[in-house]
């Protein structure tokens, strides 16, 4: 599903260059259940942003579902991120002055999908989530976990082969942070592979494989016991 | 273009924003609104110009004798020049290129009409049957002065609606007589006419034949007044020149004096005003499409801190999929709505204002101001333009906002 092979990026910043990636060499198959953690500086939302083809890389070969991703434009690269990746962020970012319907339909949107089908369609990922009730409503009327929780059935609503999830439990307190892990949980054993960044042990540990970085380079990578199950 | 989402999706952050939004569109409106206003003003002003100028023809030659301020062939200055019935004959028979023509004869002082028991102090001006064209004399009545009148030196005479109305009380005056400085003239017609000056209609127009006889005025004339048809300035300096030359030839006295004779060539005038109004009329455009363009100035600026503000909006529509062109295009489409709403108020704002308290403006050089359709229409096209302009900046560092560092920022 994603394979990396020896990712380098810099940072510019006027005469200074921060080396953040300093070779990188993974592979996720299709289904696995994966974090990444490490400390901060160490990479990780570096990462996670070039797997999202939100950030370019300098040196190196990153496939996606066999497709090379590298300097396509922007209108490429938007398509891209729209059929293969949802996206779960530790601050939500919802679009405050849409209810959760709209959030959750805007990837739809962005598919040209009509307007009565993508609310019907976003009106039963709402449902999944135990959110039906909450339709209407706007972000600023809602609770962290309700909020993360439309975050995920936003990203569900593509049909996405991956969901990036940046620390997804990082603004949750521990209760809600279970609830919303769950979740994930639930969406990995649909086939949907997940790649999620923490630097949260315990939430970590509820993966089947952990990676960890250190200073731009994979550390350690931990099969949490089990090894991973494909369906 | 017309997609109903993207209408909502602009809709719903306008709602969001109504004082930004409102305060964007006044700057526009306003623009507009001044520009029409200005545009109608300039018109209101060439209009009120072109009205005097219609009440009598504007291409009309006015001549009248002065005192000559230069020695010739002898002669010393100051000596009175007095027109006489040969100098109109030969400058109407020599001279090329004048379609109208009459002198004038005027009689001094007090002159008393009456008929009946009323009576009342009149002008009396003695022409030929061109005045009433040269003039732009209105008849209302009967007919004007005609050549039978002057070849057969009748007591004829056309007199104002205002002589009417102090004569005749209601009676109709056509066949009836008059006196006139104690002869009887007969009625033959009733005139009005537009330019309604007290001197202009406080007159009756008798045959100038009967009148130099009738009143001893011997052949002497006061002005002669010709028109040049359609002949350009040019031309019709030339006939001007060629005029001043017969007389000072008639009457031997330097061509180059300017104080002998007198001309005042109305066309000559009328194109001065002419071309003042078309330098005005310029004028308020720039000074129009500078206030639209410190509008446009605004909206963009504004767009520019809707985009800042927006930023990470649009990095997450953008982690979602948007593609840069649906980026610009909802930023574009929002300015050009705001532009071209506001700017159609303004438009109307303008107009109404033009139309309620220009139409009660009505002074001797200002009448009737109003904005042409076609002016309406450039002025709209233009906003349009203008508001597809200024979003065209802001929208497009719009779409080159970056998904991280937008969602990074915090």
């Amino acid at each position: 599903m994603i394979r990396l092979t020896n990712i380098h990026k810099s940072y510019v910043t006027g005469s200074n260059s921060l080396h953040v990636l300093k070779g990188i060499d993974l592979k996720i198959e299709q289904g696995e259940f994966v974090s990444v953690m490490g400390s901060s500086g160490s990479g990780k939302s570096t990462l996670l942003n070039i797997l999202g083809i939100l950030d370019n890389y300098d040196l190196g070969d990153y496939y996606l579902d066999g497709t090379l991703i590298r300097s396509q434009s922007e209108t490429r690269s938007a398509a891209l991120r729209n059929r293969y990746i949802g996206f779960v962020f530790q601050s939500f970012n919802l679009i405050s002055f849409k209810n959760a319907l709209e959030n959750v339909a805007l990837p739809l949107y962005y598919q040209q999908v009509p307007r009565k089908k993508r609310n019907r369609i976003a009106l039963e990922y709402l449902e999944r989530m135990g959110l039906k009730d909450w339709a209407e409503h706007m972000p600023n009327e809602l609770s962290g976990g309700q909020k993360q929780r439309i975050a995920i059935a936003r990203a569900m609503i593509s049909k996405p082969r991956v969901i990036l999830a940046d620390e997804p439990t990082g603004a949750l307190d521990t209760a809600t942070s279970y609830e919303v892990m769950q979740l994930i949980k639930e969406i990995n054993t649909e086939g949907i592979t997940v790649i999620l960044v923490t630097h949260e042990n315990d939430i970590a540990h509820m993966t089947k494989r952990i990676i960890r970085l250190r200073d731009g380079l994979i550390e350690s990578e931990v099969l949490n016991g089990k090894p991973p199950i494909i369906n | 273009m017309f997609d109903r989402d993207k209408w909502q999706e602009i809709f719903s952050t306008i709602k969001k924003n109504k004082l930004r939004t409102f305060l964007t569109g006044f700057s526009v409106a306003w623009g507009i609104f001044m520009l029409i206003i200005l545009l109608g003003s300039g018109k209101g002003l060439q209009n009120g110009v072109s009205k005097e100028f219609d009440s009598s023809a504007t291409n009309t030659i006015w001549v009248w004798s002065g005192q000559t301020s230069l020695p010739y062939k002898g002669m010393k200055p100051g000596r009175n020049i007095q027109l006489e019935n040969k100098d109109y004959d030969e400058v109407k028979t020599s001279v090329k290129g004048i379609d109208k023509s009459s002198s004038r004869y005027n009689i001094w002082g007090n002159n008393i009409l009456s008929y009946k028991k009323q009576n009342g102090s009149f002008n009396i001006r003695n022409v030929y049957p061109d005045y009433a064209d040269i003039e732009k004399l209105v008849i209302v009545k009967g007919r004007f002065i005609n050549h039978p009148d002057i070849e057969h030196y009748r007591k004829a005479t056309t007199i104002s609606t205002q002589v009417e109305d102090a004569l005749f009380k209601g009676e109709d005056p056509i066949g009836k007589y008059i006196n006139v400085n104690g002869v009887p003239f007969k009625v033959v017609g009733i005139f009005t006419d537009d330019d309604s000056r007290d001197d202009n209609m406080r007159t009756i127009y008798l045959p100038i034949s009967t009148a130099q006889r009738v009143f001893s005025g011997d052949n002497r004339i006061n002005t002669i007044a010709i028109t040049v048809g359609d002949a350009s300035v040019t031309e019709s300096k030339e006939i001007e020149k060629e005029v001043r030359t017969k007389l000072a030839t008639l009457h031997k006295f330097d061509p180059e004096d300017p104080r002998a004779i007198f001309i005042w060539n109305s066309l000559e005038e009328f194109q001065k005003f002419m071309r003042l109004f078309a330098g005005i009329q310029s004028f308020i455009w720039i000074i129009g499409f500078g206030t639209i363009v410190a509008g446009i100035v605004g909206v963009s600026n504004i767009m520019m801190i809707v985009v800042k503000d927006r930023t990470k909006e649009i990095g997450i529509r953008k982690a979602m999929g948007a593609t840069p062109f649906s980026i610009v295009s909802l930023i574009l489409q929002e300015a050009v709505l705001i532009t071209s709403f506001a700017g159609y108020i303004g438009l109307v704002m303008g107009v109404v204002v033009l139309e309620t308290v220009g139409k009660n403006i009505e002074s001797k050089f200002f009448s009737q101001p109003s904005v042409d359709l076609q002016v309406a229409v450039y002025a709209l096209v233009l906003l349009v333009f203008c508001g597809a302009l200024a979003g065209f900046i802001p929208a497009r560092r719009a779409a080159a906002i970056k998904p991280i560092e937008a969602l990074r920022d915090e």
